[in-house]
């Protein structure tokens, strides 16, 4: 059992300034029951050392909760974006195959494995993804709701912000600003919501114009990939809607 | 001295606060600041979407009684206090049982998707050390719906302007300045005063050390379960800024105090929960009566099955409180060797089934998916149809930063007192899991949201107060107390760089770890924490000597960050070890077997920690009793425990309803 072994190839990077400093780097650890691959990541850092024996940093990567619930260790894992937590080694390596990380690219590198997802807070700022509260004193219960409506409601809530959905979106590059599914599935979720709705327009507003909803090429990558298998595809359809109808009829609520 | 403005310093600055910690608690206390008309700088060491309160995932209790139950706030204080073997002071626990039911409404207008009933009602159900169903509840993923509608709220007061006195906008200034990925050092304190001043942080991404100025300081910043290495806690969780503010001076209390928690899966990385509402839905815990049985979970017959916590304790059944569960479980497992046995490694594991397959599918699916998902995707098992294995992991933290509170004669708090969450260094306050006051000696399931907001809820209203009645701002403190602090922190910091020795700091931490999670857990022997107090010194030996592993600069440096948090949380450590040798009796999640009831007469109080470094070792001094200055006023601090509320009286799960006889007059729904 102890000779079993994992093998780990990182796309290592120290800046987004210092290109040259891009490399491969292997590593072999000793095989762990329940492996993940943020374990084999923290094996590696007791004791930096690659394959070949050479002295290394530890690899520098983003987690935080490691159940899949925070959005922190999202990575490309053998060609594929998702959350290193629920990566786990023997599903991907069952006899020994070396397992590949790399970081996101559809972001600014920070270090590594990490990048920078700024943007996507950001896009949450422009969209006004949140309720339009009087306040946080007592003002008794909320609207009452439907058991259907927060069937509906509850899935789209439980987007962590982890990136998959604009890294796999083949409009997010260089010469598209487009915002990504991430907030307009955000726009929907509060559009549904009772309070939510009564600002609707202001967030359609916000997806109407440059790097909007519009953009979308209707690639499907998004709910392919998405760790907590959002209805982006349908979120993306209904927002598309309620955006036509304010075109087509919002002068007249002028 | 003339009238000060405030919204500007002297020198003309804009005057802020800030809240270092982005869970449900910093957040809270950012929406009231905010409301207040305070400015903000929030400081977060990871984006706050991603703090550890978004794990939560049962729900959040208040007692709304929508059930027809007869449940009131009295009878959610009572036993709350019950369930922490009253160890808390009970104004604090009054105070957020009364709030609960305004909490979770606020919670609900902010757009949580809370379960519903048919009739489009909030829906309720069952946690530990309750008859009542007083959970409020999103899914299993309570705990990420409540930080994400505080994460909104607090994302629109980044979007809003600041004001000055006469309504005037001041160009460029918002409500929030978010500083995400950025590390707490320390606080600053004003030389002559000793006031809390503003702080010391570091940007994670560059590894620039700066200092800030707050009128008022608040940590937000959580657990400390990474002391015992793997836990349910998040990797964040390791204690640092609280560790950071007890050597600066400020009172640690009941830090021996530590959750664990009954039901959580193994992983080569961290302990996963599986969430107490399993249980609260109707999950039973088992053990096969036979403890060689070799069929699967769902092969053992009804007959052939030991219900053991329904046996033992019929009135509470499977949701006796976390402590009590955890130590069955032990006993089972480790004393009488009765746990899963395993036919590939012919032995009796440590595990034991928690089992959800007789209930309906579709109830499962909509309430508890989220954590039913978690468990399907690390152990690669269907726990719809097949028992689940779980075993006890480290959860929570009911010990932390020592607070104050105001009483008011209701028996609940003066609202908005500058004294209520205040730290015993001026300006600092505290809120959250990293302070000690709502769960005594043993923290109830689904409390936890609450008392995070609860906390928020008070600390923020209590900064406000604090600073009205500032001589000065903190903005006008000499700029020389401040380079200085940053200069402390950044020579600290450059002599981690140089540390090359032989030491690696993660394998350090595991030898710590491992010694805390083994010695200092559910049971506790005084001879085995003397050699736990040995190693934690010979380990803090050793950190001397740790060479680090990155000496990267200017840029993320992951390994000479860790070095720091190391040497706070062996920090901890000690306060947790010591005080857990010095309690000579079991009081909730305080268990010695030697000693195994609860003794009011010596210990009916706080553990009260300060730091005291001395010439080569830090050691721990435990008092009974000291005083702090606030607003003016000097305050005298006992650690007699405030029971004004609820008689103490030996907790009997075994009775239903025992826990709540007081506010119920024996009435049970």
């Amino acid at each position: 059992m102890s000779e079993r072994r994992v093998r780990l190839k990182v796309r290592r990077q120290d800046g987004l300034d210092l290109p040259k400093s891009k490399r491969w780097e292997e590593f072999v650890v000793d095989w762990q029951p329940q492996m993940n691959v943020i374990s084999v990541l923290m094996e590696i850092r007791k004791n930096p050392v690659t394959a070949s024996g050479a002295k290394t940093t530890p690899v520098v990567w983003e987690s935080v909760c490691l159940e899949e619930v925070c959005g922190s260790c999202t990575m490309i894992v053998n060609g594929k974006v998702r959350q290193a937590c629920t990566a786990m080694v023997d599903a991907l390596a069952p006899n020994g195959e070396t397992i590949t990380l790399e970081p996101m690219t559809k972001f600014p590198l920070v270090r590594d494995l990490v990048v920078d997802r700024s943007r996507m807070f950001e896009s949450l700022q422009r969209v006004k993804a949140w309720i339009q509260l009087d306040g946080s004193h007592e003002l008794g219960p909320g609207p009452r709701q439907s058991q259907e409506n927060q069937e509906e409601a509850y899935p789209l809530s439980r987007c962590m912000t982890c990136g998959c959905c604009l890294e796999a979106c083949p409009q997010i590059n260089d010469r598209s600003d487009f915002i990504g599914a991430a907030a307009i599935n955000q726009v929907r979720l509060f559009n549904l919501h009772p309070s939510g709705k009564m600002h609707a327009g202001e967030r359609l507003d916000a997806i109407m114009g440059d790097g909007g909803i519009e953009d979308c090429g209707k690639a499907q990558n998004c709910a392919a990939v998405c760790p907590k298998e959002i209805p982006l595809v349908d979120s993306i359809a209904d927002v598309g809607r309620q955006a036509t109808k304010r075109m087509l009829f919002g002068w007249l609520l002028k | 001295m003339a009238t000060q403005s405030m919204t500007r310093s002297a020198s003309g600055e804009v005057r802020r606060v800030i809240v270092v910690g982005g869970g449900l608690a910093g957040l809270m206390t950012v929406i009231k600041l905010c409301e207040a008309g305070v400015p903000v700088d929030l400081f977060s060491l990871v984006p706050v979407k991603r703090s550890h309160s978004v794990c939560a995932q049962g729900g959040i209790n208040a007692s709304v009684n929508t059930k027809g139950e007869g449940d009131s706030p009295q009878v959610h204080l009572e036993e709350t206090v019950y369930g922490g073997d009253f160890l808390a002071n009970q104004p604090p626990v009054k105070g957020m049982a009364d709030a609960a039911p305004g909490i979770v409404f606020m919670l609900d207008r902010m757009g949580v998707p809370f379960n519903r009933t048919s009739e489009g009602l909030l829906d309720f159900r069952r946690f530990g050390g309750t008859l009542f169903h007083r959970t409020a509840f999103a899914g299993a993923t309570t705990g990420q719906q409540l930080l994400y509608a505080l994460d909104e709220q607090v994302r629109r007061y980044e979007s809003i302007g600041v004001e000055d006195e006469r309504g005037i906008h001041i160009p460029g200034e918002k409500m929030v300045r978010k500083r995400e990925w950025w590390d707490f050092l320390g606080i600053v304190r004003d030389d002559t005063s000793g006031r809390c001043v503003g702080i010391v942080a570091q940007d994670l991404k560059t590894m620039e050390i700066r200092s800030f100025a707050g009128d008022a300081v608040a940590l937000a910043t959580g657990g400390c379960g990474i002391v015992f290495g793997r836990s349910t806690n998040s990797v964040i969780n390791t204690g640092t800024a609280s560790s950071a503010v007890y050597q600066q001076g400020a009172c640690y209390a009941n830090g021996e105090f530590i959750q664990v928690h009954p039901t959580a899966i193994p992983g080569a990385d961290k302990l996963r929960l599986i969430s107490e509402s399993v249980r609260g839905e109707g999950g039973r815990i088992w053990v096969p009566k036979d403890p060689k049985e070799r069929r699967k979970g769902k092969d053992v017959p009804e007959d052939a099955r030991d219900y053991f916590l329904e046996a033992k304790y019929p009135g509470y059944g499977n949701l006796v409180p976390r402590d009590i569960a955890s130590r069955e479980l032990f006993l089972k497992c480790f004393h009488e060797k009765r746990g899963i046995f395993n036919t590939r490694s012919a032995k009796n594991e440590n595990e034991v089934y928690l089992d959800v397959t007789h209930l309906p599918e579709e109830m499962l699916r909509k309430k508890l998916a989220g954590v039913l998902e978690i468990y399907e995707k690390f152990i690669g098992d269907d726990p719809y149809h097949n028992p689940m294995k779980v075993f006890p992991a480290v959860h929570y933290s009911m010990g932390g930063l020592w607070v104050d509170f105001e009483r008011a004669a209701n028996g609940s708090l003066v609202n908005g007192s500058a004294r209520n969450q205040a730290t015993n260094i001026e300006g600092l306050y505290a809120c959250g899991e990293c302070e000690y006051q709502f769960h005594g000696a043993n923290r109830l399931g689904a409390n936890s949201l609450l008392s995070c907001i609860y906390g928020g809820m008070e600390c923020g209203p209590a900064m406000v107060t604090y600073r009205k009645g500032m001589a000065r701002s903190s903005y006008d403190v000499p700029k020389r107390t401040f380079e200085l602090a940053e200069k402390r922190e950044r020579d600290a910091y450059e002599r981690i760089l140089e540390m090359d020795g032989d030491e690696n700091p993660y394998r350090l931490h595991e030898e710590l770890a491992q010694t805390m999670l083994i010695h200092c857990t559910i049971e506790r022997h005084n001879p085995v924490l003397d050699t736990v107090l040995a190693k934690v010194e010979e380990i803090d030996d050793r950190s001397k000597r740790v060479g680090v592993t990155d000496t990267a600069t200017g840029r993320m440096n992951q390994g000479a960050q860790f070095v720091r948090h190391l040497k706070n949380m062996i920090v901890l450590a000690r306060v947790i070890a010591q005080g857990a040798r010095n309690r000579d009796e079991s009081r909730g999640a305080h268990f010695k077997p030697e000693i195994p009831n609860r003794d009011d007469a010596n210990w009916l109080r706080t553990t009260l920690a300060f730091h005291r470094p001395g010439e080569r070792d830090a050691a721990v001094e435990y008092v009974r009793g000291f005083d702090y200055a606030i607003a003016g006023k000097s305050i005298h601090i006992t650690d007699a425990v405030d029971i004004s509320l609820v008689k103490p009286r030996v907790r009997k799960y075994e009775t239903a309803g025992a826990a709540s006889t007081n506010a119920t007059e024996g009435h049970t729904p």
